[in-house]
């Protein structure tokens, strides 16, 4: 059962990250002069659009989602809208908390919440597909005895390691190197992406290698 | 290193008397009229050489050939020397060597920092004082360090590294037609071109070649314009390494090149006279006043350039000119009447060597007095004699000044680091035994850092307390010190040390954020749901309820709230340093009376006025709450009012201060008179108040202790005895001890003697920092409130050991704040940037001594290090003092009535064990100065590390001054607040004993 879930795993991500790859090639047909850095925003909405639709695509097909009470279209619907407004209020979120660390409020505030926008796609939408827009189960996630389930495990990596990887991101912004990447908020959407990347390799392994410790309670 | 700075720095922070002009120069006819210096930044010797032979030149070889050229034409007319620069091998460093010719000490940094600019006697000072007109272009550092000295001056930004052009386009432009002018004696052009190509490409570069090619032109077409009463001096200031950096004392970085011209013969045929192969570059001084006909800067020690005259006179055909025996003689007085002087200020020559050097030039003056009344020309031994005697001079200044001491820095880092582990280890020794020794030890171990010899002593010693922290291992793995760590190791880049605010800011961002996290992931920020299935161990709580938990939980999140806001918000209050580009200061750092528009200033000044009352209101409405204010006696009624009186004089103060003086001039003397006595009444009734106190129109918060304490216990001894028949159980202990103040009885003073503290030092500002310090109060509270949360969490949660010790996180957050609210103060670790207009609060007259000045501009530059450190020990009352609240909402839901009495205790709970008590204080001191020590030995370790980084005197060596000044004041304010706590722990407890007996009748 365990091994079966943690294959499942591998291969969602392999896909996943597969799709970020895919995000970062495919302009280069479609966009003139395309590069990770001189049109950053470019691709920037390519990879976290690829992540969103992705990770929702798979997590829909392989049942994740928490079982729903009720199967009506309204309520549906309403759990559509509501996780809908839940993506944009985290977008807000990650703009406010970047902003606070240090970010330019006015100037380059497209720049910002573009990269809210990354953080949230690769974070929020997981949480979305894996709980549902339900809060308070996503603060439970985030605590030490809050998996319920190995995608949750794989959910409490995947986000930590996105969120520090931008966090990393932002180290080199202050040095006197004069790279491209320096600019805001490059290296910090660099470092989310990469930080996610490493965390969908992180969870299946750490999942594997711990396998034999976890239990999770039933829900 | 600290002690390496400080033997170089003895050298010269006794100011030898500095310009003096030589009364017994001679006037002889100067051998030249004009001279053109042409400083080419970091030209290698290297670069000027020139092999014929080299088939496949590098970049930077054989690009002069215009010096060969020359040389191997007219050979009486030029030489080219390696010109050796003394280390630290920095432009700014270099010009002042060869400006004064005297050798660089460590102390320069810091002598006159006012202002960048050379008190010293030196040649531009000089040539102006004969009345050569000196023309400058280029580097714009000469600009700072000779201001207003220059005929004309045309200076270019010199601070764009990556900048190759600007500089020496600019002096192109200039060069040629000021030469074909007349308006020049000496013209001085500094080219920065190769110094930048360098540090930006390294010199293994075709763009250095480019470079180098350019100024082979310029040296050409200045050598073309030359006319015959000119000397042409082309010079590096210092080398490069193979990666085009400097600022060590490797060959390649000292040597640089010197090349001479002359469009008359001057030099002998090449093998009629023995050459010096290097030319120390202090030697250029007295050579080139000698040549131009002007005196030896004072303090040089150089030794003239004997090729550069002639070896009698008459011989040459030139019999008014100076002869080689001359010139030595005039250079050795100069250099002997400098040691003279020098030796009777400093101490620092050995005796024996200088008695030595006095005995030789008293005999060489005979000697050469004796031929010269007999008219003879010197015998050349006499003259070799001379040389002898200046190169001894050179050698035992040199000697005995500017070096770097790898084995005395490493030593310093050793005795510093040896400091801060012993930090770590009493601060993680699980229970320091002895109540009376374990409360004197932070003193013992905050003097001995602050002496560092003194602990090493200690360690040596082996009193048993080092025993190692080999117990703190398993923390050093937590996320704070891995904050800390990056914290340090942000000041090994300069990068990270110009934006030190912002990295200071961001660090204390995420750890305040990691705060709540970590809560969350251990389970501990939301109330366990119906059903916990509980890992084992941590049993149900009888204290955990729902309710209490989701406010405290609301509470914490709300600091952190407020926590990132003003942390945010102070931002908008740092300074700027030059190092970066696009940045304008805050609007305000400047003083209120330099406003020019009176709507702003009015605005500024209400904002100022409404953040001083807002800061004494909540200072006043906390002890309010806790019943600290709830007495008639003169003590407490002096509390009650002091604050509200000073920061009342503040205001006034302010005001009077920011009127332009225009619109009151009838009432200028009032004016005058207030300026005085507002804020010295204000000094008074804060720092130096205690003989006032008797008097009571003032009070010092510790003379308020011996007096409040006991009639705060008097009064709830009587409402004990009044209440006891009538309410009966509920209403007794708890709520007594929170109306009279016992509760906090250890923090109140602390608090009290923070806001006033605060007033004093938010006076030495500028007004618009009013805004700043009220910042720094929110977040201080924001700190203090989000520790007594998660503390209170962890307890309502059943998940906390007990016990009074703060752990790491806290106390890094509390002095992460202390550096970002130095930042946000307005400060940054440049000497320029430092406040002076602190020394004027009060004495706009200016001062007769140095030491009160000193006093104030250094309580303005570390007032943030003075506050928090000062507050320390409230990280340690402040759970105990929130905790009441907890408890009494908890007591509502659960109905435990058994503890409220013990809950709400507070304060009075760190009497029951006062070897626990003693201990987390002596934790918190030493965790605390651990922090702040680690910072003072990681800015060491860069400067030592990065000494011939390109920034190290304009970066890393003030931030190293800064960081240890800081840390000495921070021990000092950490002392000052535990013996305030001492204080308080001896009246209380001779309060209990004469209360005991009382109570046993
Ligand atoms: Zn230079
Ligand atoms: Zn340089």
């Amino acid at each position: 059962m365990r091994d079966l879930e943690i294959k499942g795993m591998v291969s969602a991500h392999a896909i996943i990250a597969s799709s970020i790859f895919i995000a970062t090639v495919m302009p280069l047909f479609f966009v003139e002069k395309f590069s990770v850095y001189g049109t950053h925003m470019v691709w920037l909405y390519s990879v976290s659009g690829s992540v969103a639709v992705v990770n929702i695509t798979i997590f829909w097909l392989l049942g994740i989602s928490p079982p729903t009470k009720k199967h009506t279209l309204g309520y549906k619907v309403s759990r559509l809208l509501r996780s809908c407004l839940y993506f944009i209020l985290s977008c807000l979120l990650f703009h406010a908390v970047v902003v606070l660390y240090g970010a330019p409020l006015l100037e380059s505030a497209l720049e910002t919440f573009s990269l809210a926008v990354l953080l949230s796609s690769l974070t929020t939408v997981r949480c979305l597909c894996v709980l549902g827009p339900n809060v308070p189960a996503w603060i439970r996630v985030l605590s030490r005895d809050g998996a319920m389930s190995v995608w949750d495990t794989s959910l409490q990596i995947t986000t930590a390691c996105s969120v520090i990887g931008a966090w990393l991101g932002a180290f080199p912004i202050p040095l006197d190197w004069d790279r491209p990447w320096q600019v805001w908020p490059i290296s910090c959407s660099l470092g989310a992406t990469f930080g996610y990347l490493t965390g969908l390799v992180i969870a299946p392994t750490w999942i594997h290698w711990h396998r034999k410790q976890l239990t999770y309670k039933s829900k | 290193m600290r002690f390496t700075f400080a033997t170089a720095g003895t050298s010269k922070d006794e100011e030898v008397p500095r310009i003096r002009s030589a009364p017994d120069f001679c006037q002889a006819e100067p051998r030249f009229r004009r001279a053109v210096v042409l400083i080419i930044d970091a030209l290698k010797i290297d670069f000027a050489r020139f092999n014929a032979q080299n088939v496949a030149p590098r970049p930077f070889e054989n690009k002069l050939p215009v010096l060969e050229e020359v040389m191997s034409s007219q050979p009486t007319h030029s030489r080219l020397f390696a010109f050796r620069a003394d280390p630290p091998t920095t432009t700014m460093q270099r010009i002042k060597g060869f400006t004064t010719g005297s050798l660089p000490t460590f102390i320069d940094v810091g002598n006159n920092f006012a202002s960048s600019a050379i008190l010293e006697d030196n040649l531009v000072h000089q040539l102006g004082q004969v009345g050569k007109r000196v023309v400058f272009m280029g580097d714009d550092t000469w600009e700072s360090l000779f201001p207003k000295k220059f005929h004309r001056s045309l200076p270019f930004p010199s601070f764009n590294v990556k900048d190759l052009h600007t500089v020496d386009n600019g002096i192109l432009q200039h060069l040629y037609p000021t030469m074909e002018g007349s308006d020049w004696d000496v013209l001085i052009a500094h080219f920065l071109g190769v110094d930048h190509c360098g540090h930006r490409f390294g010199p293994d570069h075709p763009a250095m070649a480019d470079k180098l090619t350019q100024m082979d032109a310029v040296i050409r077409s200045v050598i073309g314009r030359l006319e015959n009463d000119t000397l042409l001096v082309v010079m590096g200031d210092h080398g490069m390494t193979d990666t085009g950096d400097h600022g060590g004392e490797s060959l390649k970085e000292t040597d640089a090149a010197l090349f001479l011209y002359s469009p008359a013969p001057i030099f002998p045929i090449p093998g009629t006279q023995t050459e010096p192969e290097v030319v120390p570059q202090t030697d250029l001084v007295p050579t080139l006043a000698l040549l131009l006909g002007i005196p030896i800067p004072y303090s040089s020690i150089g030794q003239v350039l004997l090729t550069l005259f002639p070896r009698d006179k008459g011989s040459s055909g030139a019999p008014a000119h100076l002869s080689q025996a001359e010139a030595l003689w005039i250079n050795a007085k100069q250099v002997n009447r400098f040691l003279e002087t020098y030796s009777q200020m400093a101490k620092d020559i050995p005796p024996e060597s200088l008695s030595l050097l006095r005995a030789d030039f008293s005999r060489l003056s005979s000697q050469y007095l004796s031929s010269a009344q007999r008219g003879h020309p010197p015998s050349p031994a006499v003259a070799a004699a001379l040389q002898g005697y200046l190169t001894a001079v050179r050698d035992t200044c040199r000697a005995s000044w500017a070096r770097f001491h790898p084995l005395k820095m490493v030593a310093g880092i050793a005795i510093l680091a040896a400091a801060c582990m012993l930090c770590l280890a009493v601060s993680e020794l699980p229970a320091v035994a002895g109540e009376g020794r374990a409360l004197r030890a932070p003193l013992v171990t905050g003097v001995g850092l602050a002496g560092g010899v003194a602990v090493v002593q200690l360690v040596t010693g082996g009193r048993g307390q080092g025993r190692g922290p080999l117990g703190a291992l398993p923390t050093l793995f937590s996320v704070p010190l891995l904050v800390l760590v990056l914290r340090c190791a942000s000041l090994l880049s300069d990068s990270y040390v110009v934006a030190e605010g912002r990295v200071a800011t961001f660090l204390l961002c995420s750890l305040g954020v990691y705060v709540p996290l970590r809560l969350n992931w251990d389970g501990l920020l939301l109330p366990v749901s119906p059903d916990p299935l509980r890992p084992p161990g941590a049993h149900p709580s009888p204290t955990l309820s729902p309710s209490a938990v989701r406010r405290e939980s609301l509470t914490l999140l709300a600091c952190l709230g407020v926590l990132v806001g003003s942390l945010y918000l102070s931002l908008s209050f740092h300074a700027c340093r030059e190092e970066q580009g696009a940045c304008s200061p805050s609007a305000f750092l400047a003083p209120l009376s330099r406003v020019q528009d009176s709507g702003l200033r009015n605005l500024h000044y209400v904002l100022s006025v409404a953040s001083l009352t807002a800061w004494t209101f909540a200072l006043r409405r906390w002890l309010r709450h806790y019943g600290n204010l709830n007495c008639s006696g003169p003590a407490v009624f002096a509390a009650r009012w002091l604050l509200p009186a000073a920061s009342v004089c503040l205001a006034l103060h302010w005001a009077v201060n920011s009127t332009p003086e225009e619109s009151f001039r009838n009432l200028s003397e009032l004016m005058g008179l207030a300026l005085v006595a507002l804020p010295r009444a204000a000094f008074s009734s804060w720092g130096w108040g205690r003989p006032s106190y008797r008097a009571s129109t003032g009070i010092s918060p510790q003379a308020e202790l011996h007096h409040l304490i006991p009639q705060l216990y008097q009064r709830m001894r009587q409402s004990l005895e009044d209440g006891e028949p009538v309410g009966a159980g509920d209403g007794g202990g708890g709520p007594a001890v929170e109306a009279y103040g016992l509760g906090t009885v250890y923090s109140a003073p602390l608090v009290v003697l923070c806001g006033l503290l605060g007033l004093g030092l938010l006076m030495l500002h500028p007004e618009g920092m009013a805004l700043s310090f009220l910042l720094l109060l929110l977040e201080a509270a924001a700190l203090l409130r989000l520790h007594s949360s998660s503390t209170a969490l962890a307890l309502l949660q059943g998940a906390h050991t007990g016990g009074f010790s703060v752990p790491w996180t806290p106390v890094l957050l509390w002095a992460l704040a202390a550096t970002q609210f130095f930042h946000a103060t307005g400060h940054l670790p440049t000497f320029p940037s430092i406040q002076w207009g602190a020394a004027f609060v009060g004495f706009p007259k200016g001062h007769a001594g140095t030491l009160l000045p000193a006093t104030l501009v250094t309580l303005n530059t570390f007032s943030a290090h003075i506050l928090f450190a000062v507050g320390c020990p409230l990280l340690l009352f402040w759970p105990l003092v929130c905790e009441v609240r907890g408890g009494r909402r908890g007591r509502g839901v659960v109905a435990g009535d058994g503890e409220e009495g013990e809950d709400a205790v507070m304060e009075m709970r760190l009497r029951e064990q006062p070897e626990r008590f003693s201990s987390a204080l002596l934790q918190l001191g030493a965790r605390y100065l651990f922090i702040h020590g680690a910072q003072v030995l990681a800015s060491v370790c860069a400067a030592a590390i990065l000494r011939r980084h390109l920034m190290v005197w304009k970066v890393f060596a003030p931030k190293l001054m800064f960081e240890a000044s800081g840390f000495l004041v921070t021990s000092a304010s950490v002392l000052l607040g535990l013996a305030l706590v001492m204080r308080v722990d001896v009246a209380v407890g001779r309060w209990f004993k004469k209360l005991l007996p009382e109570e046993s009748r």
